[in-house]
Protein backbone atom coordinates (compact mmCIF):
# COMPACT_ATOMS: atom_id res chain seq x y z
CA UNK A 1 0.00 0.00 0.00
CA UNK A 2 2.96 2.44 0.69
CA UNK A 3 4.31 1.13 -2.28
CA UNK A 4 1.18 2.54 -4.49
CA UNK A 5 1.35 5.65 -2.54
CA UNK A 6 4.41 6.46 -3.64
CA UNK A 7 3.98 5.67 -7.05
CA UNK A 8 0.97 7.68 -7.03
CA UNK A 9 3.36 10.83 -5.67
CA UNK A 10 5.90 9.88 -7.54
CA UNK A 11 4.30 9.86 -10.77
CA UNK A 12 1.87 13.11 -9.82
CA UNK A 13 5.47 14.86 -8.89
CA UNK A 14 6.67 14.02 -12.52
CA UNK A 15 3.90 16.03 -14.31
CA UNK A 16 4.23 19.03 -12.31
CA UNK A 17 7.83 19.31 -12.78
CA UNK A 18 7.53 19.17 -16.11
CA UNK A 19 4.95 22.27 -15.92
CA UNK A 20 7.52 24.06 -13.87
CA UNK A 21 10.29 23.86 -16.64
CA UNK A 22 7.83 24.50 -19.45
CA UNK A 23 7.55 27.94 -19.38
CA UNK A 24 5.24 28.23 -22.94
CA UNK A 25 3.33 26.32 -21.76
CA UNK A 26 2.51 28.05 -18.53
CA UNK A 27 2.17 31.02 -20.97
CA UNK A 28 -0.21 29.47 -23.31
CA UNK A 29 -2.57 28.03 -20.76
CA UNK A 30 -3.17 31.65 -19.03
CA UNK A 31 -3.89 33.17 -22.81
CA UNK A 32 -7.42 31.43 -23.48
CA UNK A 33 -8.70 32.36 -20.45
CA UNK A 34 -7.94 35.68 -20.33
CA UNK A 35 -9.29 36.54 -24.05
CA UNK A 36 -12.62 34.82 -22.73
CA UNK A 37 -12.68 36.74 -19.54
CA UNK A 38 -11.10 40.15 -20.07
CA UNK A 39 -12.25 40.21 -23.60
CA UNK A 40 -15.64 38.28 -24.46
CA UNK A 41 -17.07 38.96 -20.34
CA UNK A 42 -15.75 42.74 -20.48
CA UNK A 43 -17.17 43.57 -23.77
CA UNK A 44 -20.24 41.40 -23.26
CA UNK A 45 -20.85 43.12 -20.05
CA UNK A 46 -20.46 46.85 -21.57
CA UNK A 47 -22.85 45.95 -24.08
CA UNK A 48 -25.66 43.86 -22.83
CA UNK A 49 -28.47 45.96 -21.07
CA UNK A 50 -27.98 46.80 -17.86
CA UNK A 51 -31.56 44.80 -16.51
CA UNK A 52 -30.16 41.36 -17.14
CA UNK A 53 -29.45 41.30 -13.46
CA UNK A 54 -25.95 40.14 -13.04
CA UNK A 55 -22.49 40.88 -13.98
CA UNK A 56 -21.80 39.11 -17.42
CA UNK A 57 -17.94 39.68 -16.79
CA UNK A 58 -18.36 37.97 -13.51
CA UNK A 59 -20.79 34.90 -14.99
CA UNK A 60 -18.24 34.21 -17.71
CA UNK A 61 -15.23 34.39 -14.68
CA UNK A 62 -16.64 31.85 -13.14
CA UNK A 63 -17.49 29.39 -15.96
CA UNK A 64 -14.01 29.91 -17.98
CA UNK A 65 -12.61 28.94 -13.86
CA UNK A 66 -14.84 25.79 -13.78
CA UNK A 67 -13.99 25.13 -17.97
CA UNK A 68 -10.28 25.27 -17.48
CA UNK A 69 -9.31 23.04 -14.68
CA UNK A 70 -11.60 20.45 -16.05
CA UNK A 71 -10.18 20.61 -19.42
CA UNK A 72 -6.25 21.38 -18.76
CA UNK A 73 -6.55 17.89 -16.51
CA UNK A 74 -8.32 16.20 -19.42
CA UNK A 75 -6.03 17.37 -21.99
CA UNK A 76 -3.23 16.55 -19.57
CA UNK A 77 -4.37 13.19 -18.90
CA UNK A 78 -3.93 12.52 -22.34
CA UNK A 79 -0.37 13.03 -22.14
CA UNK A 80 -0.31 9.44 -21.32
CA UNK A 81 -0.47 8.59 -25.13
CA UNK A 82 2.33 10.97 -25.83
CA UNK A 83 4.47 9.39 -23.18
CA UNK A 84 3.29 6.13 -24.98
CA UNK A 85 4.98 7.36 -28.40
CA UNK A 86 8.29 8.71 -26.49
CA UNK A 87 8.30 4.81 -25.01
CA UNK A 88 8.48 6.63 -21.77
CA UNK A 89 4.83 4.98 -20.52
CA UNK A 90 7.18 1.49 -21.02
CA UNK A 91 9.31 2.28 -18.05
CA UNK A 92 5.47 3.19 -15.88
CA UNK A 93 3.75 0.11 -17.34
CA UNK A 94 7.13 -2.73 -16.72
CA UNK A 95 6.98 -1.19 -13.44
CA UNK A 96 5.27 -3.35 -10.35
CA UNK A 97 2.80 -0.67 -9.47
CA UNK A 98 -1.04 -1.25 -9.70
CA UNK A 99 -2.63 -0.20 -12.94
CA UNK A 100 -5.28 2.09 -11.10
CA UNK A 101 -1.90 3.92 -9.32
CA UNK A 102 -0.45 4.99 -12.37
CA UNK A 103 -3.99 6.79 -13.45
CA UNK A 104 -4.61 8.13 -10.34
CA UNK A 105 -1.08 9.65 -10.16
CA UNK A 106 -1.35 10.66 -13.62
CA UNK A 107 -4.96 12.36 -12.58
CA UNK A 108 -2.90 14.05 -9.16
CA UNK A 109 -0.38 15.28 -10.53
CA UNK A 110 -2.51 17.00 -13.58
CA UNK A 111 -4.46 17.85 -10.89
CA UNK A 112 -1.49 20.10 -9.54
CA UNK A 113 -1.14 21.83 -12.90
CA UNK A 114 -4.70 22.71 -13.66
CA UNK A 115 -4.83 24.39 -10.12
CA UNK A 116 -1.47 26.50 -10.87
CA UNK A 117 -3.41 27.38 -13.48
CA UNK A 118 -6.60 28.36 -11.53
CA UNK A 119 -4.59 30.48 -9.22
CA UNK A 120 -3.37 32.55 -12.11
CA UNK A 121 -7.11 32.75 -13.51
CA UNK A 122 -8.20 33.96 -10.29
CA UNK A 123 -5.26 36.50 -9.76
CA UNK A 124 -6.45 37.87 -12.69
CA UNK A 125 -10.17 38.25 -12.02
CA UNK A 126 -8.89 40.04 -9.21
CA UNK A 127 -6.95 42.55 -11.17
CA UNK A 128 -10.49 43.19 -13.15
CA UNK A 129 -12.42 43.68 -10.60
CA UNK A 130 -14.26 40.29 -9.98
CA UNK A 131 -15.48 40.26 -6.40
CA UNK A 132 -13.47 37.53 -4.38
CA UNK A 133 -13.66 37.42 -0.84
CA UNK A 134 -10.99 35.04 1.08
CA UNK A 135 -14.20 33.01 2.42
CA UNK A 136 -15.21 32.45 -1.05
CA UNK A 137 -12.34 31.63 -2.23
CA UNK A 138 -11.33 28.72 0.34
CA UNK A 139 -15.34 27.66 -0.37
CA UNK A 140 -14.14 27.85 -4.04
CA UNK A 141 -11.13 25.54 -3.33
CA UNK A 142 -13.14 22.29 -3.43
CA UNK A 143 -15.71 23.10 -6.16
CA UNK A 144 -11.97 23.41 -8.41
CA UNK A 145 -10.72 20.26 -6.96
CA UNK A 146 -13.61 18.33 -8.03
CA UNK A 147 -13.22 19.83 -11.48
CA UNK A 148 -9.80 19.15 -11.91
CA UNK A 149 -11.30 15.34 -10.67
CA UNK A 150 -13.72 15.10 -13.09
CA UNK A 151 -11.92 16.54 -15.57
CA UNK A 152 -9.17 13.84 -15.41
CA UNK A 153 -11.47 10.64 -15.22
CA UNK A 154 -13.21 12.27 -18.30
CA UNK A 155 -9.72 12.15 -19.64
CA UNK A 156 -8.86 8.82 -19.00
CA UNK A 157 -12.41 7.68 -20.94
CA UNK A 158 -11.55 9.85 -23.92
CA UNK A 159 -7.85 8.29 -23.94
CA UNK A 160 -9.02 4.73 -23.53
CA UNK A 161 -10.57 5.38 -27.06
CA UNK A 162 -7.68 7.02 -29.10
CA UNK A 163 -4.99 5.36 -31.04
CA UNK A 164 -2.13 8.19 -31.12
CA UNK A 165 -1.43 11.60 -30.01
CA UNK A 166 -2.46 12.68 -34.04
CA UNK A 167 -5.94 11.54 -33.18
CA UNK A 168 -6.36 13.00 -30.02
CA UNK A 169 -4.98 16.26 -31.24
CA UNK A 170 -7.52 15.68 -34.25
CA UNK A 171 -10.35 14.44 -31.73
CA UNK A 172 -10.40 16.54 -28.66
CA UNK A 173 -11.49 19.69 -29.89
CA UNK A 174 -14.67 18.23 -31.01
CA UNK A 175 -15.70 16.71 -27.63
CA UNK A 176 -14.27 19.34 -25.92
CA UNK A 177 -15.90 22.71 -27.59
CA UNK A 178 -19.37 21.56 -27.72
CA UNK A 179 -19.09 21.18 -24.09
CA UNK A 180 -17.40 24.84 -23.88
CA UNK A 181 -21.29 26.29 -24.94
CA UNK A 182 -23.76 23.70 -23.74
CA UNK A 183 -22.45 24.25 -20.35
CA UNK A 184 -23.07 27.74 -20.30
CA UNK A 185 -19.25 28.68 -19.71
CA UNK A 186 -20.17 32.03 -21.35
CA UNK A 187 -23.35 31.67 -22.52
CA UNK A 188 -26.25 31.85 -20.31
CA UNK A 189 -28.25 28.25 -20.16
CA UNK A 190 -30.48 28.78 -17.90
CA UNK A 191 -33.46 28.21 -20.26
CA UNK A 192 -32.84 26.40 -23.34
CA UNK A 193 -35.10 24.51 -26.16
CA UNK A 194 -35.72 20.79 -25.29
CA UNK A 195 -33.46 19.48 -27.51
CA UNK A 196 -30.37 21.61 -26.57
CA UNK A 197 -31.70 21.34 -22.70
CA UNK A 198 -31.57 17.40 -22.70
CA UNK A 199 -27.65 17.98 -24.32
CA UNK A 200 -26.78 20.46 -22.33
CA UNK A 201 -27.56 18.42 -18.97
CA UNK A 202 -26.00 15.54 -20.54
CA UNK A 203 -22.58 17.52 -21.02
CA UNK A 204 -20.10 16.84 -17.97
CA UNK A 205 -18.24 19.44 -17.82
CA UNK A 206 -22.16 21.37 -17.33
CA UNK A 207 -21.98 19.96 -13.61
CA UNK A 208 -18.48 21.26 -13.13
CA UNK A 209 -19.25 24.85 -13.90
CA UNK A 210 -22.62 24.57 -12.07
CA UNK A 211 -20.80 23.50 -8.69
CA UNK A 212 -18.14 26.24 -9.39
CA UNK A 213 -20.90 28.96 -9.39
CA UNK A 214 -23.38 27.35 -7.37
CA UNK A 215 -20.51 28.01 -4.68
CA UNK A 216 -19.57 31.41 -6.11
CA UNK A 217 -23.34 32.89 -6.11
CA UNK A 218 -24.11 31.48 -2.84
CA UNK A 219 -26.36 33.45 -0.64
CA UNK A 220 -26.48 35.73 -3.37
CA UNK A 221 -29.76 37.24 -5.36
CA UNK A 222 -28.37 36.30 -8.66
CA UNK A 223 -28.27 32.85 -7.84
CA UNK A 224 -31.77 32.29 -9.08
CA UNK A 225 -30.89 33.31 -12.40
CA UNK A 226 -27.49 31.56 -13.01
CA UNK A 227 -27.50 28.39 -11.10
CA UNK A 228 -28.80 25.08 -12.19
CA UNK A 229 -28.92 22.61 -9.41
CA UNK A 230 -28.03 22.89 -5.79
CA UNK A 231 -24.38 22.06 -4.58
CA UNK A 232 -25.51 18.34 -3.59
CA UNK A 233 -27.26 17.53 -7.03
CA UNK A 234 -24.31 18.50 -8.77
CA UNK A 235 -22.00 16.85 -6.35
CA UNK A 236 -23.56 13.88 -6.01
CA UNK A 237 -23.54 13.49 -10.06
CA UNK A 238 -20.29 14.35 -10.64
CA UNK A 239 -19.36 11.71 -7.72
CA UNK A 240 -21.34 8.83 -9.55
CA UNK A 241 -20.17 9.48 -13.10
CA UNK A 242 -16.63 10.55 -11.92
CA UNK A 243 -16.34 7.02 -10.76
CA UNK A 244 -17.71 5.15 -14.08
CA UNK A 245 -15.77 7.29 -15.94
CA UNK A 246 -12.38 6.16 -14.21
CA UNK A 247 -13.14 2.55 -13.49
CA UNK A 248 -14.01 2.12 -17.30
CA UNK A 249 -11.96 4.33 -18.33
CA UNK A 250 -9.27 2.41 -16.59
CA UNK A 251 -10.04 -0.85 -17.63
CA UNK A 252 -10.21 0.31 -20.86
CA UNK A 253 -7.27 1.47 -21.60
CA UNK A 254 -4.82 -1.01 -19.76
CA UNK A 255 -6.86 -3.96 -22.12
CA UNK A 256 -6.03 -1.62 -25.14
CA UNK A 257 -2.50 -1.79 -23.79
CA UNK A 258 -1.94 -4.83 -23.20
CA UNK A 259 -4.83 -7.05 -25.82
CA UNK A 260 -2.89 -5.64 -28.87
CA UNK B 1 14.01 -26.55 -12.33
CA UNK B 2 15.76 -24.88 -10.06
CA UNK B 3 18.16 -23.20 -11.85
CA UNK B 4 15.76 -22.34 -14.74
CA UNK B 5 14.63 -18.76 -14.83
CA UNK B 6 12.60 -18.13 -17.95
CA UNK B 7 10.26 -20.90 -18.97
CA UNK B 8 8.78 -20.52 -22.37
CA UNK B 9 6.19 -23.78 -23.70
CA UNK B 10 4.46 -22.98 -27.32
CA UNK B 11 3.91 -19.26 -27.09
CA UNK B 12 2.36 -18.11 -29.55
CA UNK B 13 1.00 -14.15 -30.23
CA UNK B 14 -1.61 -13.16 -32.97
CA UNK B 15 -1.95 -9.61 -33.35
CA UNK B 16 -5.48 -8.73 -33.45
CA UNK B 17 -5.43 -6.84 -36.99
CA UNK B 18 -3.12 -9.66 -38.22
CA UNK B 19 -3.91 -12.77 -40.08
CA UNK B 20 -0.75 -14.88 -39.15
CA UNK B 21 0.53 -15.05 -35.80
CA UNK B 22 3.81 -13.21 -35.12
CA UNK B 23 4.86 -15.70 -32.91
CA UNK B 24 3.67 -19.42 -33.73
CA UNK B 25 4.48 -22.02 -30.80
CA UNK B 26 8.17 -21.20 -29.86
CA UNK B 27 9.47 -23.18 -26.45
CA UNK B 28 12.84 -22.27 -24.72
CA UNK B 29 14.27 -22.01 -21.24
CA UNK B 30 16.94 -20.14 -19.99
CA UNK B 31 18.94 -20.56 -17.26
CA UNK B 32 20.01 -18.59 -14.49
CA UNK B 33 23.34 -16.69 -14.94
CA UNK B 34 22.93 -17.59 -18.51
CA UNK B 35 23.64 -15.15 -21.77
CA UNK B 36 21.02 -15.74 -23.97
CA UNK B 37 20.49 -14.00 -27.36
CA UNK B 38 17.80 -13.84 -29.24
CA UNK B 39 18.01 -13.28 -33.15
CA UNK B 40 16.18 -12.76 -35.94
CA UNK B 41 15.63 -10.88 -39.09
CA UNK B 42 13.31 -7.65 -38.86
CA UNK B 43 9.84 -9.03 -38.09
CA UNK B 44 11.03 -11.82 -36.99
CA UNK B 45 8.54 -11.27 -33.67
CA UNK B 46 11.92 -10.78 -31.04
CA UNK B 47 10.11 -7.31 -29.90
CA UNK B 48 6.73 -9.63 -29.94
CA UNK B 49 8.38 -12.51 -27.90
CA UNK B 50 10.29 -9.72 -25.09
CA UNK B 51 7.28 -7.93 -25.02
CA UNK B 52 5.10 -10.78 -23.45
CA UNK B 53 8.22 -11.59 -21.48
CA UNK B 54 8.12 -8.51 -19.50
CA UNK B 55 4.33 -8.58 -18.88
CA UNK B 56 3.62 -5.24 -21.53
CA UNK B 57 1.56 -7.40 -23.49
CA UNK B 58 -0.52 -10.27 -23.06
CA UNK B 59 0.08 -13.88 -25.09
CA UNK B 60 -2.87 -15.62 -27.05
CA UNK B 61 -1.45 -19.34 -25.92
CA UNK B 62 1.14 -20.86 -24.07
CA UNK B 63 2.86 -20.66 -20.59
CA UNK B 64 5.89 -18.58 -19.55
CA UNK B 65 6.78 -18.29 -15.96
CA UNK B 66 10.11 -16.28 -15.23
CA UNK B 67 11.76 -16.24 -11.86
CA UNK B 68 9.01 -19.33 -11.25
CA UNK B 69 5.95 -16.98 -11.47
CA UNK B 70 3.69 -17.49 -14.30
CA UNK B 71 3.24 -14.35 -16.04
CA UNK B 72 -0.23 -13.97 -16.19
CA UNK B 73 -1.48 -14.71 -12.33
CA UNK B 74 1.96 -13.04 -10.97
CA UNK B 75 2.74 -10.66 -13.17
CA UNK B 76 3.55 -8.07 -10.34
CA UNK B 77 6.28 -10.56 -8.83
CA UNK B 78 7.46 -10.96 -12.10
CA UNK B 79 7.87 -7.06 -12.49
CA UNK B 80 10.09 -6.46 -9.67
CA UNK B 81 12.35 -9.03 -10.80
CA UNK B 82 13.22 -7.95 -14.14
CA UNK B 83 14.83 -5.10 -15.69
CA UNK B 84 14.06 -4.00 -19.16
CA UNK B 85 15.97 -1.57 -21.84
CA UNK B 86 13.41 -0.99 -24.23
CA UNK B 87 14.41 -0.83 -28.20
CA UNK B 88 13.30 3.02 -28.28
CA UNK B 89 14.65 4.91 -25.15
CA UNK B 90 12.57 5.12 -22.06
CA UNK B 91 13.70 7.77 -20.61
CA UNK B 92 11.64 11.07 -19.56
CA UNK B 93 14.03 13.66 -21.51
CA UNK B 94 12.27 16.88 -19.62
CA UNK B 95 13.96 15.15 -16.41
CA UNK B 96 17.40 15.18 -15.24
CA UNK B 97 19.46 12.25 -15.02
CA UNK B 98 18.86 12.04 -11.38
CA UNK B 99 15.46 12.35 -11.58
CA UNK B 100 14.54 9.69 -14.10
CA UNK B 101 16.51 7.69 -11.36
CA UNK B 102 14.81 8.73 -8.62
CA UNK B 103 11.61 7.57 -10.71
CA UNK B 104 12.77 4.77 -11.01
CA UNK B 105 13.46 4.01 -7.57
CA UNK B 106 10.34 5.34 -6.25
CA UNK B 107 7.92 3.37 -8.28
CA UNK B 108 9.74 0.20 -7.67
CA UNK B 109 9.21 0.84 -3.85
CA UNK B 110 13.14 1.48 -2.99
CA UNK B 111 12.94 4.09 -1.00
CA UNK B 112 9.85 6.31 0.55
CA UNK B 113 8.62 9.50 -1.56
CA UNK B 114 10.95 12.40 -0.81
CA UNK B 115 10.30 15.55 -3.34
CA UNK B 116 13.75 16.25 -3.92
CA UNK B 117 17.04 14.71 -4.17
CA UNK B 118 18.43 16.11 -0.76
CA UNK B 119 15.64 15.37 1.00
CA UNK B 120 16.19 11.57 -0.32
CA UNK B 121 17.62 8.97 1.99
CA UNK B 122 21.29 8.81 2.53
CA UNK B 123 21.32 5.50 1.41
CA UNK B 124 19.70 6.66 -2.05
CA UNK B 125 21.73 9.58 -2.73
CA UNK B 126 25.34 7.38 -2.00
CA UNK B 127 23.75 4.86 -4.45
CA UNK B 128 23.19 7.50 -7.54
CA UNK B 129 26.46 9.04 -7.37
CA UNK B 130 28.32 5.73 -6.78
CA UNK B 131 25.90 4.69 -10.35
CA UNK B 132 26.78 8.10 -11.83
CA UNK B 133 30.78 7.31 -11.56
CA UNK B 134 30.37 4.64 -12.99
CA UNK B 135 29.19 5.79 -16.20
CA UNK B 136 31.15 8.79 -16.13
CA UNK B 137 28.01 11.29 -15.38
CA UNK B 138 29.06 12.03 -12.27
CA UNK B 139 29.28 15.77 -13.14
CA UNK B 140 25.86 16.13 -15.25
CA UNK B 141 23.47 13.82 -13.13
CA UNK B 142 21.58 17.09 -12.51
CA UNK B 143 21.66 17.91 -16.42
CA UNK B 144 18.35 17.32 -18.53
CA UNK B 145 18.39 14.18 -20.38
CA UNK B 146 17.71 15.61 -23.61
CA UNK B 147 21.35 17.17 -23.87
CA UNK B 148 22.90 13.04 -23.24
CA UNK B 149 24.43 11.59 -26.56
CA UNK B 150 22.91 8.79 -27.61
CA UNK B 151 25.33 6.51 -26.00
CA UNK B 152 25.12 8.20 -22.57
CA UNK B 153 21.48 7.75 -22.19
CA UNK B 154 21.73 4.44 -23.07
CA UNK B 155 24.00 3.88 -20.33
CA UNK B 156 21.76 5.44 -17.96
CA UNK B 157 18.39 3.36 -19.03
CA UNK B 158 21.07 0.28 -18.11
CA UNK B 159 21.98 1.89 -14.60
CA UNK B 160 18.48 2.90 -14.07
CA UNK B 161 16.92 -1.10 -14.72
CA UNK B 162 20.09 -2.18 -12.22
CA UNK B 163 19.22 -0.02 -9.60
CA UNK B 164 16.39 -2.79 -8.30
CA UNK B 165 18.72 -5.65 -8.66
CA UNK B 166 16.69 -7.57 -11.24
CA UNK B 167 17.29 -11.21 -11.65
CA UNK B 168 17.32 -10.88 -15.14
CA UNK B 169 18.12 -8.09 -17.73
CA UNK B 170 16.00 -7.73 -21.22
CA UNK B 171 17.77 -5.82 -23.43
CA UNK B 172 15.84 -5.12 -26.82
CA UNK B 173 18.34 -4.33 -29.43
CA UNK B 174 19.84 -2.13 -27.02
CA UNK B 175 22.89 -0.76 -29.64
CA UNK B 176 20.60 0.29 -32.40
CA UNK B 177 20.76 3.38 -33.47
CA UNK B 178 24.47 3.88 -31.32
CA UNK B 179 27.62 4.18 -33.34
CA UNK B 180 30.30 1.49 -33.65
CA UNK B 181 32.80 3.35 -31.03
CA UNK B 182 29.42 3.78 -28.90
CA UNK B 183 28.24 0.21 -29.52
CA UNK B 184 31.77 -0.78 -28.49
CA UNK B 185 31.59 0.72 -25.53
CA UNK B 186 28.39 -0.04 -24.21
CA UNK B 187 28.89 -3.31 -24.68
CA UNK B 188 31.98 -3.94 -22.67
CA UNK B 189 29.76 -1.95 -19.77
CA UNK B 190 27.25 -4.46 -20.04
CA UNK B 191 30.26 -7.31 -19.74
CA UNK B 192 31.27 -6.03 -17.05
CA UNK B 193 27.70 -5.77 -15.09
CA UNK B 194 27.05 -9.05 -15.97
CA UNK B 195 30.46 -10.20 -14.29
CA UNK B 196 29.91 -7.95 -11.49
CA UNK B 197 26.08 -8.51 -10.78
CA UNK B 198 25.72 -11.96 -12.08
CA UNK B 199 22.49 -11.18 -13.83
CA UNK B 200 21.04 -13.46 -16.30
CA UNK B 201 21.16 -11.43 -19.53
CA UNK B 202 18.13 -11.97 -22.39
CA UNK B 203 19.21 -9.81 -25.38
CA UNK B 204 17.22 -9.39 -28.67
CA UNK B 205 19.92 -7.96 -31.98
CA UNK B 206 20.46 -8.32 -35.14
CA UNK B 207 24.10 -7.52 -34.33
CA UNK B 208 25.62 -10.49 -34.61
CA UNK B 209 29.02 -9.97 -33.26
CA UNK B 210 26.55 -9.18 -30.42
CA UNK B 211 25.58 -12.81 -30.04
CA UNK B 212 28.76 -14.10 -30.49
CA UNK B 213 29.99 -13.92 -26.93
CA UNK B 214 26.34 -15.08 -25.75
CA UNK B 215 26.05 -18.48 -23.69
CA UNK B 216 23.61 -20.01 -26.48
CA UNK B 217 21.78 -18.41 -29.15
CA UNK B 218 18.04 -18.85 -30.52
CA UNK B 219 17.40 -17.70 -34.05
CA UNK B 220 13.89 -17.36 -34.55
CA UNK B 221 12.01 -16.36 -38.30
CA UNK B 222 8.79 -15.37 -38.61
CA UNK B 223 7.29 -16.48 -35.41
CA UNK B 224 9.18 -19.65 -35.68
CA UNK B 225 12.58 -21.71 -34.15
CA UNK B 226 14.88 -21.78 -36.66
CA UNK B 227 17.54 -22.98 -34.59
CA UNK B 228 19.26 -23.06 -30.57
CA UNK B 229 22.75 -23.76 -29.60
CA UNK B 230 25.99 -22.24 -28.44
CA UNK B 231 27.13 -20.01 -31.30
CA UNK B 232 29.72 -22.80 -32.10
CA UNK B 233 27.59 -25.71 -32.53
CA UNK B 234 25.11 -23.38 -34.51
CA UNK B 235 28.41 -22.70 -36.74
CA UNK B 236 29.37 -25.97 -36.65
CA UNK B 237 25.79 -27.37 -37.29
CA UNK B 238 25.40 -24.98 -40.51
CA UNK B 239 29.12 -24.39 -42.33
CA UNK B 240 31.55 -26.61 -42.25
CA UNK B 241 34.78 -24.80 -41.92
CA UNK B 242 36.93 -25.60 -44.72
CA UNK B 243 40.38 -25.08 -46.80
CA UNK B 244 40.87 -23.97 -50.40
CA UNK B 245 44.28 -25.35 -52.23
CA UNK B 246 45.50 -25.17 -55.60
CA UNK B 247 48.59 -26.43 -57.07
CA UNK B 248 50.21 -26.23 -60.12
CA UNK B 249 49.80 -30.03 -61.06
CA UNK B 250 46.00 -30.21 -60.24
CA UNK B 251 45.72 -33.78 -61.18
CA UNK B 252 48.39 -34.73 -58.92
CA UNK B 253 47.34 -32.74 -55.84
CA UNK B 254 43.74 -34.56 -56.74
CA UNK B 255 44.86 -37.70 -56.57
CA UNK B 256 46.51 -36.98 -53.27
CA UNK B 257 43.00 -35.54 -51.92
CA UNK B 258 41.74 -38.77 -53.25
CA UNK B 259 43.98 -40.64 -51.51
CA UNK B 260 42.97 -39.42 -47.95
CA UNK B 261 39.49 -39.57 -49.06
CA UNK B 262 38.94 -35.92 -48.14
CA UNK B 263 35.71 -34.43 -49.27
CA UNK B 264 36.09 -31.65 -51.65
CA UNK B 265 34.67 -29.63 -54.67
CA UNK B 266 36.11 -28.27 -57.91
CA UNK B 267 39.07 -28.92 -60.06
CA UNK B 268 41.37 -26.37 -58.72
CA UNK B 269 41.39 -24.90 -56.77
CA UNK B 270 39.85 -27.40 -54.72
CA UNK B 271 37.69 -26.59 -51.82
CA UNK B 272 38.33 -29.18 -48.89
CA UNK B 273 35.59 -29.81 -46.05
CA UNK B 274 37.09 -29.93 -42.92
CA UNK B 275 34.13 -32.45 -41.34
CA UNK B 276 36.50 -31.77 -38.03
CA UNK B 277 39.66 -33.09 -39.03
CA UNK B 278 42.38 -30.94 -38.57
CA UNK B 279 42.98 -28.41 -41.47
CA UNK B 280 46.92 -28.52 -39.98
CA UNK B 281 47.41 -32.53 -40.56
CA UNK B 282 45.80 -32.41 -44.18
CA UNK B 283 48.13 -29.78 -45.22
CA UNK B 284 51.12 -31.60 -43.90
CA UNK B 285 50.48 -34.55 -45.28
CA UNK B 286 50.18 -32.69 -48.82
CA UNK B 287 53.36 -33.05 -51.32
CA UNK B 288 52.06 -31.66 -54.24
CA UNK B 289 53.72 -27.97 -54.24
CA UNK B 290 51.38 -26.01 -53.52
CA UNK B 291 50.31 -22.12 -55.06
CA UNK B 292 47.13 -21.32 -53.33
CA UNK B 293 46.79 -21.75 -49.31
CA UNK B 294 43.57 -20.16 -47.57
CA UNK B 295 41.20 -21.29 -44.61
CA UNK B 296 37.60 -20.32 -44.36
CA UNK B 297 36.48 -20.33 -41.13
CA UNK B 298 32.76 -19.26 -41.14
CA UNK B 299 31.90 -16.50 -38.39
CA UNK B 300 27.96 -16.59 -36.92
CA UNK B 301 26.89 -14.11 -39.40
CA UNK B 302 27.23 -16.84 -42.32
CA UNK B 303 25.28 -19.37 -40.27
CA UNK B 304 22.76 -16.49 -39.61
CA UNK B 305 22.41 -15.46 -43.32
CA UNK B 306 22.32 -19.37 -44.41
CA UNK B 307 20.13 -19.99 -41.72
CA UNK B 308 17.41 -17.14 -42.92
CA UNK B 309 17.96 -17.97 -46.69
CA UNK B 310 16.92 -21.17 -45.87
CA UNK B 311 13.86 -20.46 -44.01
CA UNK B 312 12.60 -18.02 -46.69
CA UNK B 313 13.05 -20.48 -49.48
Amino acid sequence: MIHQITAIFTIAQRDFTKLLRDRARILATFIFPFLFIGILGTSLESNLPPDIGYSFKVFVFTGVLAQTLFQSTASGIISLIEDRENDFSQEIFVSPISRYSIIIGKILGETMVSMTQGLGIIAFGLLIGVPLSLEKLILMFPAGLMACLFGGAFGILVLSNLKSQRAANQIFPFIIFPQFFLAGVFNPIKSLPPFLHILSRAMPMTYAVDLMRGVYYANSPEKNLIVLHSISWNTLVISVVFMIFLLLGTALFINNEKNK
Amino acid sequence: MKDTVIEVKNLVKKYKKANTPAVDGISFNVKRGEFFALLGPNGAGKTTTISILTTILSKTEGVVKIANYDIEKEADKIRKSIGIIFQNPSLDLNLTAEENIRFHALIYGLYPFRPSFSLMSEEYRREVIKLAEIIGIKNDITKPVKTFSGGMKRKLEIVRSLIHKPKVLFLDEPTSGLDPASRKNLWKYLQDIRKKYKTTIFLTTHYLEEAEDADRVLIIDQGKIVTLGTPAKIKKDLIDSSIILNAKDKAALRSELDAMKLDYEGHGPFKIKLNGKNAQEIIKSIKSDLTYLDINNPKLEDAYLKLIAKGNK
